[in-house]
């Protein structure tokens, strides 16, 4: 316990209350009232000594604490636990998998539950598509809802204009999504960084603003809408079947309930996203995987190992952009309409923060970060309006109390066995 | 020909705006390396601050439209760089040694924060201010379009002219700027042979957002309306001129931003006013792929 500096935590305190009450002056003292004749300034300079007061006590206590606790900010255990029980989140793994599978079966979960169960696992899907470009490959990608996006189109387009099913449009959306992937990855592979970085963000907003203003063939900004729902081998999930066709509830002799429809819907994707991670964990065993790995870790040794870079990052695109394809093309059917509004950088910077947060290219990591970033959320739905400041400042204060991301700890893929004793 | 000279007018004054924001990313890329994207931000915040302040001065001040700009100007510019500085603060020191990734996901939710907490306190809606400054010269007078040069887009680019003098005085003149350009060129040395590195960094972020604020203010004067939302395209348009121009030179951030600002200007003119954000960012990759580092920006030497 080291000595705490009263008079340092009170100036801290004092000069922070003073920061927030300059900064706050403006914003919160001084509202602007649009009336009718012309915009006139309202006052409620209380909310700025509430903020001075907030942030000055706050950063008072923060001054104390720093001084009582050594060190940096108490830090979670989490990582270590990986290491001192090695096979700890391999069954952490399974016993999440387990409880997704149960989960529309358990007595609490009711149809809000599983839909937003369905929700978080979109994400996690995104996570572990964006997990292959940013985590194993090394190459930031800001414009990832792109191939979301071209997923989510191509589904909606092929099965409203030529009436193909889900079945056959997810492998086409995920071939289309990552020939996109391809044609972006073509021009910028020479691109390092930070330059591809903006190259990428770019491309999501050409991609969004094509989508928004090409009315004829996308609709334009009033999106496509009756999008229709999947089958299963041909079964429907409606209340009546259409002409020719059966239903679920017909067929296995239930009752037609709408909680049918949400947990199948819950297990396509439940399906898909373990798919992805299953193709993530596997293909980090192969050469091309190992390549994505080596490549991140030093371009030039690569390139002296003689492996083509340019193949290299083209797959790792492709593959991540295929994964968005798949999870859009999901997207689309789950919702049944879908507008370029869905597919803003926002989404992006979403699906980047739930892999970096998680701790880059930690499968794990993207499911607690998902759950933490979509989901905790989705609870506090009334409160509409704080909820993305909420959002965002979770995402400043995480980076900033487990900067490297909240399961951090990075095992090498492959090691040469142990030596023998000589 | 008429057309194409009015074009080019409102292409510069874009342009200079542009690039008075890609001055703050191009700084702080150049020292810290990293993508500052709560800056669109700050020039959200500067065009609000600006706002008021200007609302303010008009109501203590009485009528004089001059001085209230004025005293609107200094005032924002402040404020706005007390705002950039505090970002800076809370959400990016910290994180000076961690992994690379975590600085730009902390500034992506500052952003995210900072655009919320302004539509939470000024409301949503578009706030709308009458034109102060009317009139402007006949430059030309053709058959059927007379080309003109408003008032303000006179002081908007008079302005950034007077801006980036200064400021390049201040970089290459002054005993600040000489330890901003040691900083930037190896933080370690800097810190070794006495520069207070993190007193230049939050000085380079104060710079930064005195510049947006300034841009804010423009904005605020040229279109006549702004709200919460303006940050992020003008943030990624200026971003786009800083990495065109080569990201971390500061000629190059205001090159960048004029190209950005003509290129939108020309392709609404004669295409389609619809798809100049397109323009832009294909320029940008056309570019890229040319010049991977920019037009100005210096050839990264690899080291092994």
């Amino acid at each position: 316990m080291a000595a705490v500096n009263l008079p340092r935590a009170l100036r801290d305190g004092v000069l922070g209350a003073v920061v927030a009450a300059a900064l706050a002056l403006p914003m919160l003292g001084f509202r602007l009232v649009d009336s009718s004749q012309a915009l006139t300034l309202g006052f409620r300079f209380d909310w700025v000594l509430w903020a001075a007061l907030v942030v000055g006590i706050g950063r008072f206590l923060l001054s104390l604490s720093r001084d009582a606790l050594p060190g940096r900010l108490p830090a979670l255990a989490l990582p270590n636990w990986g290491e001192r029980f090695p096979k700890a989140r391999l069954y952490l793994g399974w016993g999440l998998a387990g409880f997704a599978i149960v989960l529309p079966f358990l007595p609490f979960a009711d149809r809000s539950l599983v839909d937003k169960a369905t929700l978080v696992l979109i994400y996690v899907m995104l996570g572990w598509g964006l997990n292959i470009v940013v985590g194993l490959a090394g190459l930031l990608d800001l414009g990832f809802v792109a191939f979301y996006a071209v997923g989510a189109y191509s589904y909606a387009l092929l099965a409203t204009k030529l009436d193909l099913s889900f079945w056959l449009c997810l492998p086409l959306a995920g071939l289309f999504a990552a020939g996109f992937g391809v044609a972006l990855g073509f021009p910028v592979l020479r691109l390092r960084g930070d330059y591809l970085a903006i190259v990428t963000l770019g491309f999501g907003e050409i991609v969004r603003v094509i989508l928004q203003n090409w009315q004829d063939f996308t609709n334009g900004p009033a999106g496509i809408s009756a999008i229709p729902r999947p089958t299963l081998f041909g079964l429907t999930f409606t209340a009546n079947a259409p002409a020719g066709k059966t239903t679920f509830a017909d067929y296995f002799g239930l009752e037609f309930s709408g909680d049918h429809r949400v947990i199948f819907l819950y297990f396509i994707i439940l399906a898909l996203a373990l798919f992805t991670n299953l193709f993530t964990l596997r293909i980090r065993r192969l050469p091309i995987g190992r390549a994505w790995e080596a490549l991140r870790e030093d371009e030039i040794a690569c390139r002296s190992l003689g492996l083509n870079p340019t193949t290299i990052k083209l797959s790792a695109f492709a593959t991540g952009a295929m994964f968005a394809g798949f999870a859009g093309s999901f997207f689309a059917t789950r919702q049944g309409f879908i507008s370029p509004e869905s597919f803003t950088f926002i989404e992006s910077a979403v699906i980047l923060a739930i892999v970096v947060l998680g701790g880059m290219g930690s499968q794990i990591g993207v499911v607690l970060a998902a759950l933490l970033l979509v989901g905790l959320p989705e609870w506090f739905r009334e409160l509409q309006q704080y909820r993305m400041l909420a959002f965002g400042g979770a995402m400043v204060l995480i980076m900033l109390w487990k900067p490297s991301g909240l399961l951090s700890h990075r095992a090498p893929t492959i090691r040469l066995g142990k030596e023998k004793a000589a | 020909m008429e057309y194409f000279l009015q074009q080019l007018i409102n292409g510069l004054t874009l342009g200079a705006i542009y690039g008075l924001i890609a001055i703050g990313y191009t700084m702080v890329y150049g020292i810290i390396r990293m993508i500052n994207f709560a800056h669109g931000e700050i020039y959200m915040l500067g065009a609000f601050i600006s706002l008021i302040a200007f609302l303010t001065a008009t109501t203590i001040g009485g009528t004089s439209v001059a001085l209230g700009l004025i005293l609107a100007l200094v005032s924002t510019m402040i404020l706005t760089a007390l705002w950039g500085w505090a970002v800076e603060r809370v959400a990016y020191r910290p994180l000076r040694n961690a992994p690379k990734l975590a600085p730009l996901i902390s500034a992506i939710g500052m952003s995210i924060v900072l655009q919320n907490f302004s539509q939470l306190s000024q409301g949503a809606r578009v706030k709308p201010l009458p034109p102060l400054f009317k009139g402007g010269i006949e430059i030309l007078r053709g058959d059927s379009f007379t080309v003109s040069l408003s008032y303000l887009q006179m002081v908007i680019i008079a302005l950034t002219v007077l801006l980036m003098a200064v400021f390049t005085w201040v970089i290459t003149r002054t005993s600040l700027g000489r330890a901003q350009r040691a900083t930037e060129q190896d933080m370690k040395m800097a810190a070794l042979l006495g520069v207070n590195t993190d007193r230049i960094i939050s000085a380079t972020f104060v710079m930064g957002a005195t510049l947006a604020a300034v841009a804010g203010l423009m904005v605020t004067l040229y279109y006549g309306v702004i709200d919460f939302y303006i940050g992020f395209l003008a943030g990624i348009k200026a971003f786009t001129a800083a990495v065109l121009g080569g990201i971390g030179s500061l000629p190059g951030a205001m090159l960048g931003g004029l190209l950005i600002g003509l290129i939108e200007a020309f392709w609404s003119g004669y295409f389609s006013i619809e798809y100049k954000d397109v323009a832009a960012f294909s320029i940008l990759v056309l570019v890229l792929l040319f010049r991977p580092t920019g037009l100005l920006g210096r050839p990264e030497v690899e080291k092994i």
